[in-house]
C-alpha cells in the first residue's frame, strides 16, 4: 500500500514536470514559428516543423531506451540527477531574478516582433523557402532539445522507467500549447511563463537532489515521498530569497540593487 | 555530391565534436560556473559522507541544505555583479 502511493507520488510530480517544462518550451518555439507563418508563409514553416520533431523524437528512440537498457541505475541517477541538478538551479536563478523584479521578464511579444521584423528584411523565395524552414527548424528544434533531456533524464531514472509516461506528459504539453497558440494567436505573452518555469526549477531541482544524492548512497526517509517535501522547501527557499530581494530593490538606489534591463531572452 | 576525401570527412567530424562540446558547455556551464561547480562539490561531500552507512539518513537533510546554499551563493554573485 505503502509502495502504491510513493510510487503513484513520483509518477505525478514528474507528469507534473514534464508537462509544465515542456509546455514552457514549446511557448517559445511557438512565437518563432507565428512568427515564421505569418511573414514567410505556413508551407515551408510546417516543413521546418516537422523536420524538427521527426529529429526530436529520433533522439529519444535512440538514446532514451538504450539508457535504460545499458546503463547501471545508480550511475544513471548519479549523473541525470546532477545534470537535472545543474538545469535546474539555472531555471530557479533565473525566476527568482525575473520575481524580483532584478532581471527583465521574458517578453514573447518583443521576441515576436524581433523575429518578424528580421525575416520580412530577407528576400521572399518562390517555391520552398529556406529561410522559413531554417528559422522553424531551428526554434523547434532547439528547444525541443531541453524537453528531450527533461523526457528523457526523468522517465529513465524512475524505476521502473517512467519513459513512456514522460513522453507522454510531454505530447501533451505540446498539442495543449498548440491549440492556445492557434487560438490566442499572437497573445503568448498572457502566458505565466516565469511562475511556470519557478515551479519547473523547483521540481527539477528537487528530482535531481533525490536522485543525484540516491546516486552515491543517500538513504531517504520515506523514499519517494520525499519528492514533495524537497519540492516545499525549496519553495520556502525561493519565496525567502524573492522577499530579500524585493525588499533591497524597494530601498532603492541607496542599496544598489536598481532593476536592469538586461535582455530577456532564455 | 558529397565530398569523401579524407580531409574534408575529418574536418566535418572535428566541427560536429566542437558543435557538440559547444553545446553541451553553454547547456551546464553557461554564465553561471558557480552552479556547476557547487553541484558537482555537494555531490562529492555526500559521497565522502556516505562512506559511512550510519551517516547515509543524515545525508538525506543535508543534502537540500547544500543545494540550497549553492542557489542562494548564485543569486547572491548575480545581485553583486548588477550593483557594481
Amino acid at each position: 500500500m505503502l509502495l502504491a502511493t510513493t510510487a503513484r507520488t513520483g509518477d505525478v510530480v514528474l507528469v507534473i514536470a514534464v508537462f509544465l517544462a515542456s509546455a514552457v518550451e514549446m511557448v517559445e518555439a511557438l512565437t518563432i514559428v507565428l512568427a515564421v507563418g505569418i511573414t514567410r508563409g505556413w508551407r515551408s514553416a510546417f516543413e521546418g516543423v516537422a523536420a524538427a520533431l521527426a529529429a526530436l523524437a529520433v533522439l529519444v528512440v535512440a538514446f532514451g531506451p538504450a539508457l535504460v537498457h545499458y546503463v547501471p541505475l545508480s550511475v544513471l541517477r548519479l549523473v541525470v540527477g546532477g545534470l537535472l541538478l545543474v538545469f535546474g538551479l539555472q531555471w530557479l536563478r533565473k525566476a527568482v531574478l525575473r520575481a524580483s523584479g532584478l532581471k527583465a521578464k521574458h517578453d514573447e511579444d518583443a521576441i515576436f516582433a524581433e523575429q518578424v521584423a528580421e525575416l520580412s528584411e530577407a528576400p521572399p523565395a518562390s517555391g520552398r523557402d529556406p529561410t522559413a524552414f531554417t528559422v522553424a527548424f531551428k526554434g523547434v528544434f532547439l528547444e525541443g532539445l531541453e524537453v528531450v533531456v527533461v523526457v528523457i533524464t526523468l522517465g529513465s531514472t524512475s524505476s521502473p522507467s517512467r519513459l513512456g509516461l514522460a513522453a507522454a506528459a510531454a505530447a501533451a504539453a505540446v498539442v495543449v500549447v498548440t491549440v492556445v497558440g492557434v487560438v490566442v494567436h499572437r497573445q503568448l505573452s498572457g502566458v505565466p511563463e516565469n511562475a511556470m518555469k519557478m515551479g519547473v526549477g523547483l521540481m527539477l531541482v528537487s528530482f535531481g537532489t533525490f536522485w543525484a544524492a540516491e546516486g552515491v548512497n543517500v538513504s531517504w526517509p520515506g523514499s519517494d515521498l520525499a519528492i514533495p517535501v524537497l519540492v516545499a522547501f525549496y519553495g520556502l527557499v525561493v519565496w525567502v530569497l524573492v522577499a530579500a530581494l524585493r525588499r533591497s530593490t524597494d530601498e532603492g538606489p541607496a542599496s544598489g540593487l536598481a532593476p536592469t534591463g538586461e535582455p530577456a531572452h532564455g | 555530391m558529397a565530398d569523401d576525401r579524407p580531409d574534408y570527412r575529418q574536418s566535418v567530424t572535428i566541427r560536429w565534436l566542437a558543435a557538440f562540446g559547444r553545446f553541451w558547455w553553454e547547456f551546464l556551464i553557461g554564465d553561471t560556473p558557480e552552479l556547476f561547480v557547487g553541484v558537482v562539490a555537494v555531490l562529492g561531500v555526500l559521497a565522502v559522507i556516505c562512506l559511512r552507512p550510519g551517516l547515509r539518513t543524515a545525508a538525506a537533510f543535508l543534502a537540500p541544505m547544500l543545494v540550497a546554499g549553492v542557489l542562494t551563493t548564485s543569486v547572491w554573485r548575480a545581485v553583486r555583479s548588477r550593483s557594481s
